[in-house]
């Protein structure tokens, strides 16, 4: 422990301040700018001096057809089945990677970490024609590929970490205590494999909602274009006016979900993103 | 998810035992067994991640010696390097090169030193650890096109704040020359991904052992020498592994690019030029040579930084 005297503390308040005042401006900054009217949005002024909620209310006017619903519906559903396929294969890959004795295991997390960084922008012209050809283009399916994809290899590190400390000797103690193999999987290491397995999940969601190259290159139209994507191809009413309020208020709506998110795991959160990146 | 496993394979770490000690061998059937599972288990994961790598970067390299061109497809055939030669030509090219390694650099120093600065903080804090936790995971969680626009529209003249400060002209046009441009983008990158290198530095930390610092203040070390001389080497494989996640990563530089200017005002980056060429341009042919070009300058950094710095690449394969 570091000395108590006062100076310290006066320190450690001003570092933490420094530190708040830096992670929050751009967030309420965001909010600060959607609840501002259209005679205000150019007064140079951080706090808005009229609220409007008009900005929130136009983003859903017409329903289906209103700029926002589309994209939210499709960023939620793409990005949560990315999720589910991402962490069931990476499931099965780092269980046998923590568990069976094989060879091509480190193979398979070379590839894996190439993966990681491989530059997205080299495969997007082959993804555009292929999809075109396949009829993925412009379809959930079409971004849900390289979703998981390039999602895997951050899914399949969290889970070897995770696997390697879980006590697997348990499960054949639970059927010497003459417990079925079903009931030591679900009841030993069922409840010791799910904080990895929800940890990959929550990185793997925050990857997919992300994206933003993908999505604009392998759209076209509302049908699969996620939030990203049409915040860029937002307009405003008429071809005079900027879009600035809707696009804050769109961006407060995607931002809110992840500071929910970060503020309920950020434990795990910090114990994936860092998972193995030491170690070696 | 692993239901399917009949717990009765596992074990590898008893039969290795017995494998060294010369025991009997006469387990090779249930090593079979054990392979076809963990193949057949891994096969899934693989198969989708060549599909979506290694296929496509080998399509883009027989496009990219082709002449496809989607506006005018009767003019399709075999060209040979005319691409390749048609891009390295190209002082577009070459700028794009140097801004996207200008951004790459500037940034990744900046988020060295803050990041650094940050993990220290986290690793020594005294009180509110959630609290910082929590606050720097905000901007590694924000959408990256989120975090551009709320930046673009604090500095853009029309709406920002930033010109209503003391000491900035109130009509200065930050996306009107390139210099103002590129600091802005750069603010925006450094603002992201800082915490993302703060969290694995703070990992780093917390690997070395206090004993060390304990007894170098018995010895007399300043605070600065137990820095320089304790921290820094000992942080050395979590130092080198950020850099180089960060500096591959920095190197796709595009969202905030392509949300703030476009590419305009000479600002372009690589990622931007791809995009140009593959998706405005629909030349297909062109845009592959530029997508080959930028994978093979990626693998010439992680080339260099693995064998020039020596980065440890964490494998956790060969650890049991």
């Amino acid at each position: 422990m570091q000395s108590r005297e006062p100076r310290a503390y006066a320190g450690w308040w001003l570092a933490l301040v420094a530190i708040l005042v830096y992670a929050l401006i751009p967030v309420v900054w965001l909010l600060s700018l959607s609840f501002k009217t259209p005679a205000t949005v150019s007064d140079k002024k951080f706090l808005p001096q009229d609220v409007t909620l008009d900005n929130y209310t136009t983003l859903f006017e017409g329903g289906l057809d209103s700029p926002l619903l589309r994209p939210l519906i499709n960023s939620v559903s793409i990005a949560l089945i990315a999720t589910v396929i991402a962490v069931t294969l990476a499931s099965f890959t780092a269980y046998a990677i923590a568990r069976l004795d094989f060879p091509g295991k480190t193979l398979i997390l070379a590839g894996a970490l190439a993966i990681a960084m491989f530059p997205q922008i080299s495969v997007v012209g082959p993804l555009f024609d292929m999809w075109r050809a396949l009829g993925l283009y412009d379809t959930y399916l079409g971004l849900i590929i390289p979703y998981l994809t390039f999602a895997l290899p951050l899914a399949i590190y969290t889970l070897v970490a995770f696997f390697r400390e879980i006590p697997w000797e348990l499960e054949q103690a639970a059927q010497v205590d003459g417990a079925t193999p079903w009931q030591a999987f679900r009841k030993v290491i069922l409840p010791l494999a799910t904080p990895g397995v929800f940890t990959a999940a929550i990185l793997v969601f925050i990857f997919a909602w992300n994206d933003f190259l993908f999505a604009i290159t392998l759209t076209s139209s509302d049908s699969a274009r996620t939030v990203p994507a049409a915040l860029a191809f937002f307009t405003g009413e008429s071809q005079f006016t900027a879009p600035t309020g809707n696009i804050a208020a769109a961006a407060v709506l995607v931002t809110i979900p992840i500071i929910v998110f970060v503020l309920i795991f950020q434990r795990r959160i910090v114990a994936g993103l860092t998972a193995g990146a030491v170690k070696g | 998810m692993s239901t399917a496993v009949p717990p009765q394979v596992g074990q590898p770490a008893v039969r290795k035992a017995q494998r060294k000690r010369g025991g009997p061998t006469q387990t090779t059937d249930r090593t079979k067994a054990e392979r076809k599972l963990a193949l057949m288990l891994c096969a899934p994961a693989v198969i989708a991640m060549l599909l979506v790598t290694v296929y496509p970067i080998l399509y883009a390299v027989v496009l990219s010696v082709q002449k496809v061109d989607l506006r005018f497809p009767e003019e399709s055939g075999f060209v040979g390097l005319d691409n390749y030669a048609a891009v390295l030509s190209s002082p577009l090219w070459w700028q794009d090169v140097f801004n996207t390694t200008l951004v790459t650099v500037i940034s990744v120093v900046i988020e060295l030193a803050l990041g650094m600065a940050l993990a220290l903080v986290m690793h020594r804090a005294l009180f509110a650890r959630g609290l910082i936790r929590t606050s720097v995971l905000i901007p590694y969680g924000i959408v990256t096109v989120v975090a551009a626009f709320a930046w673009f529209f604090a500095f853009e003249p029309n709406s920002g704040f930033v010109n209503g400060l003391p000491f900035i002209a109130d009509d200065k046009a930050w996306f009107g020359n390139r210099q103002d441009a590129f600091s802005v983008i750069i603010l925006t990158e450094v603002w992201k991904t800082t915490p993302f290198m703060a969290l694995l530095l703070l990992a780093g930390l917390a690997t070395i052992d206090n004993g060390l610092y304990e007894a170098a203040k018995v010895d007399g070390a300043s605070a600065w020498q137990r820095f320089w001389r304790i921290t820094l080497p000992l942080l050395k494989p979590a130092l080198l592994v950020a850099t180089l996640f960060r500096t591959l990563d920095a190197f796709r530089v595009f969202d905030s690019i392509f949300v703030m200017t476009r590419g305009s005002q000479d600002t372009e980056s690589v990622s931007i030029l791809g995009y140009n060429q593959l998706i405005s341009r629909l030349n297909l042919g062109l845009g592959s040579a530029v997508s080959v070009l930028i994978f093979i300058m990626v693998l010439l950094i992680a080339f260099v930084f693995v064998r020039g710095f020596g980065t440890a690449v964490p494998s956790q394969g060969d650890r049991k």
